[in-house]
């Protein structure tokens, strides 16, 4: 049954979230700059606090009772985690410090696998995390970069793949959702060819995990990624989900504590799966907030998060099109998250941000760490507005007015 | 001539005629528009001050008095209006005097905000740059 919209009690939502009540600049506080970081509900702040205030301990090492509490929150995280993504098991959750941590734990691994004349194909619509990784593999292995085109609506260019794949291509990376754009990228589409020949494929989840509950096995994928800053938890926390005979081959990222079985100065032995990638104290209170957070979303549903905001891109569409110099950049709204990314004809995004911000408007303005989407467009930049379930139209109405102020000034 | 303190008192007592931050605004963006362009010539990728989000060209030329005067020019139209403040504070002085200046007078115009380093409009950046070429005409 796919809910609608309607019986979406977004005051009830807003509650939870007690920054929404900050003023900036004097005025409410609208935060349009979800992409970049979603806000923090009281239930996962309680949980944080919860941590230090009644269990701080380090895991996985001490027989006492905190360290046992502690281990048993931090693994019960790692479960909520891979019941989200429906991994098939814990071990293949690894609990990383965010999308770039992970992303470089898997190319530093293939470190080991790659040599000169081996490919890796990487979507032109990345965000700089998952393009600066595989430059460095290349540079170390001798292997090929390759850059799936993208074509002037923001999707990438499918015929392009088909010609780029061949059986010298070992990678692909694509990202699930652009976060300069929004594109939802046909990546069932992506894996299952990309399997043909033999290559694996890195999905970046980090835009996609806000909206899309993404299932692991049912698209086959072989490495996913996501922050959790980005789906209502911590800062500095973080998932890679990778297919277990695959994390079995790859290398340790780090050495050091937890990650090993024994260690000797003749010979190391490392851990299992999934400690042999999570050297050091891990960000425990992080993870634990992590899964709260998932809880927290997963009490509201994805389903009804994923109408509600299609309802609010929608509306902000319709009312940004009410502007004559407007050009939204990125596929419809039927293709895409509520992500808008625009710019207005003869106005820098600069300005535009600035004079927003000065009305209490937060919204993100310059290339969104994907400088070739920029360069493509041959922009310096774009206004981003990116919608979470806790906003409301009538926020929409107050960013409409505020661009309207800020054109009045500028033109 | 003016020197630099007394043109930047003269820049702070018009922003404090100004009631709010639109019209504080509303004023760099006129500013801006009056802003000594720099030669299309200059406009090269080598004059583009790093750290901004907006890019911002300057160049600076000694005239025969030996003072330097600044030419600039920005895509951004707010951008446009703080580099025309610093130049019309910093042009037609001494490279030592420029290199002396202090740019305390940003902060009572209520610009304070621009002065982060997080921000990344690089006014810090400008003012640096402008100090540079001010540095280098003091030796040549
Ligand atoms: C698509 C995408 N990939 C990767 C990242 C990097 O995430 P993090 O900074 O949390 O490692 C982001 C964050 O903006 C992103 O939007």
């Amino acid at each position: 049954m796919i809910k609608t919209a309607e019986g979406f009690n977004v005051e009830k939502i807003r509650n939870d979230f007690p920054i929404l009540n900050r003023k900036v600049n004097g005025r409410n506080l609208v935060y349009f700059d979800n992409a970049a970081t979603s806000q923090t509900p009281q239930q996962v702040i309680d949980c944080i606090v919860d941590y230090y205030q009644n269990y701080n301990a380090n895991i996985h090492r001490g027989v006492h009772a905190l360290s046992q509490e502690a281990t048993e929150a931090y693994e019960n995280a790692r479960r909520i985690v891979q019941r989200h993504f429906n991994a098939k098991d814990f071990k293949e959750i690894i609990l990383t410090s965010g999308t770039t941590h992970s992303i470089n734990l898997v190319a530093s691994g293939y470190e080991k696998f790659m040599t000169a004349g081996d490919e890796v194909l990487v979507s032109g619509l990345e965000h700089h995390s998952n393009i600066v990784p595989w430059q460095m593999l290349c540079e170390k292995t001798g292997a090929q970069l390759k850059v799936l085109a993208m074509t002037e609506e923001g999707v990438l260019d499918m015929q392009s793949f088909e010609d780029l794949l061949n059986f010298k291509t070992k990678l692909v990376m694509v990202n699930h959702v652009s976060n300069a754009l929004g594109t939802i990228n046909p990546i069932e589409d992506i894996i299952e060819k990309a399997h043909a020949v033999g290559a694996k494929v890195l999905v970046d989840g980090a835009q996609a995990t806000p909206h899309i509950k993404p299932d692991v096995q049912a698209l086959d994928v072989d490495y996913y990624t996501c922050s959790a800053h980005k789906i209502c938890g911590p800062t500095g926390v973080g998932m890679l989900y990778g297919k277990q005979e695959l994390l079995e081959e790859l290398p340790p990222y780090q050495g050091g504590g937890e990650m090993i079985d024994q260690v000797s100065f003749e010979k190391t032995t490392y851990a299992g799966l999934p400690n042999k990638f999570e050297a050091g104290t891990p960000n425990i209170c992080g993870g634990i907030a992590f899964g709260k957070a998932l809880d927290y979303m997963n009490s509201i549903g994805f389903e009804s998060i994923a109408a509600y905001e299609q309802d609010l891109l929608d509306y902000a569409t319709q009312r940004l099109n009410e502007f004559d110099n407007i050009i939204i950049y990125g596929p419809n709204t039927d293709a895409k998250t509520a992500v808008i990314s625009f710019n207005f004809q003869g106005l820098h995004p600069y300005d535009v941000g600035t004079l927003v911000d000065k009305m209490g408007i937060a919204v993100r303005t310059g290339h969104h760490c994907a400088q070739p989407i920029m360069e493509f467009f041959k922009i310096p930049g774009t206004i981003r507005a990116s919608f979470s379930f806790y906003n409301t139209k009538a926020e929409i109405d107050l960013f409409i007015e505020a661009l309207q102020k800020a054109n009045s000034m500028l033109l | 001539m003016s020197s630099i303190v007394e043109k930047q008192n003269e820049v702070v007592d018009e922003f404090s005629m100004f009631e709010d931050w639109m019209q504080r605004y509303e004023y760099m963006i006129e500013l801006g528009k009056s802003l000594p362009l720099i030669d299309e010539r200059y406009k090269t990728d080598d004059n583009i001050i790093k750290g901004c989000q907006s890019r911002v060209w300057v160049h600076a030329d000694m005239n025969d008095n030996d003072k330097i005067e600044f030419t600039a020019d920005s895509d951004a139209i707010i951008t446009k209006g703080i580099i025309a403040i610093l130049i019309r504070v910093f042009s037609d002085q001494t490279p030592k005097e420029i290199l002396e200046a202090n740019t305390d007078f940003i902060d009572e115009i209520g610009l304070k905000e621009h002065l982060s380093p997080t921000r990344a409009n690089g006014l810090v950046s400008m003012i640096k740059q402008l100090k540079m070429y001010a540095l280098a005409y003091s030796k040549a």
